[in-house]
């Protein structure tokens, strides 16, 4: 028998999940239940679980949506964004969140990225970012830092990598964050923000592949590579506190970006307000 | 006033992957035959840090009836 969460939140029978010992979506995944467990709860945030609806597209970290017991969706690579989109245009009343992968949201699916975070639409999108393709293999992915192993980059990557949540802030999202799997409180915080704010929101959530990524590059397993998130990445408020010395080769979790932008599906109802009356002249 | 609480492993969920035992702060727990051990239930101050970073739900806590 699992915890009340667990039992309340997921389809159990599909459980345990079957991702690798150590694999950070595991721990995501139970960030972002706990996120809409504790909005459901409480009073100044009023829903239910029916108004929650779960989007994921292909990867490893996509199969949350077939764990995750809401309305929920497992489209085809890449498109998480794209189905997302249509749901939150049918019903704008839905907290429409995206379960998505670095190579999903930023290669397959990296044109529906830049064009709902320019439209400014009102979903949330969690993206499970270990650093390479791990359903397929272990292949390099766009997040794969430069000089990093891969299957595919035996001598390392020689690409760039993207850092997705200033790509979605550069592509007009209204709200861009960072979270991790170790700062697992910060990052359910983070969510939350993310599913109540009227906007694109992102939160680019540093994931570990122990398996692949972790593997190839010696980073040694599942707790090694925690430790480095626990060393390395720093929330906002300690980050800003920090001298130039002390921040280098550190990252910051937290909120990145926000905007105020209008958002797309209230800017689309001003538009059938205005055919309407049209219309009845 | 919290409740008490109690602290519940699920064997046939453990992967052995370690995180919990790793950063419990009063090192109540090891991996052993890998699979998750409460080494030291006496010690456990119910913080809930490994409930929260277990990838596969096989540890958690829960209230007790008094």
């Amino acid at each position: 028998m699992p915890s009340d969460l667990i039992h309340e939140y997921m389809r159990i029978d599909h459980l345990p999940q079957i991702w690798c010992p150590g694999c950070g979506n595991g721990v995501i995944m139970h960030d972002v239940a706990t996120a809409i467990h504790e909005l459901i709860e409480d009073p100044d945030t009023p829903c239910n679980r029916d108004d929650f609806v779960i989007v994921s597209g292909i990867g490893c970290s996509s199969r949350a949506a077939g764990y995750l017991d809401f309305n929920s969706i497992h489209t085809t690579h890449g498109r998480a964004i794209g189905f997302a989109t249509g749901i939150k245009l049918a019903n704008p009343k839905l907290h429409v969140i995206v379960l998505t992968g670095d190579g999903d949201c930023s290669a397959i699916g990296g044109n529906h990225l830049i064009h709902a975070a320019r439209r400014n639409i009102d979903l949330s999108v969690i993206v499970f970012n270990n650093d390479i393709y791990g359903m397929t293999g272990g292949q390099y992915s766009p997040t794969t830092p430069n000089g990093d192993k891969a299957t595919t980059a035996p001598y390392g990557n020689v690409d760039r990598p993207f850092d997705i949540a200033n790509l979605a802030t550069g592509a007009g999202a209204s709200f861009s964050a960072r979270g991790d799997v170790f700062h697992a409180r910060e990052t359910i915080s983070i969510i939350k923000q993310a599913i109540l704010h009227k906007g694109f929101s992102l939160v680019d959530v540093y994931a570990i592949c122990p398996t692949y990524y972790g593997r190839k590059n010696k980073k040694g397993d599942a707790v090694e590579m925690l430790k480095w998130q626990k060393e390395n990445l720093v929330p906002t408020s300690k980050f800003y506190h920090m001298s130039e010395e002390e921040r280098a080769g550190k990252k910051m979790i937290g909120i990145l970006s926000y905007n105020d932008y209008p958002e797309y599906t209230a800017e689309y109802a001003k538009v059938i307000e205005a055919s309407q009356k049209k219309g009845k002249k | 006033m919290l409740g008490k609480k109690r602290l519940v492993v699920d064997e046939a969920w453990c992967k052995g992957c370690g995180i919990c035992a790793a950063f419990c702060p009063k090192e109540v727990l090891e991996i052993k035959h890998e699979k998750v051990q409460i080494k030291a239930p006496e010690k456990c101050i119910f913080c809930a840090q490994c409930e929260l970073r277990c990838p596969d739900y096989a540890i958690y806590l829960v209230n007790v009836e008094e």
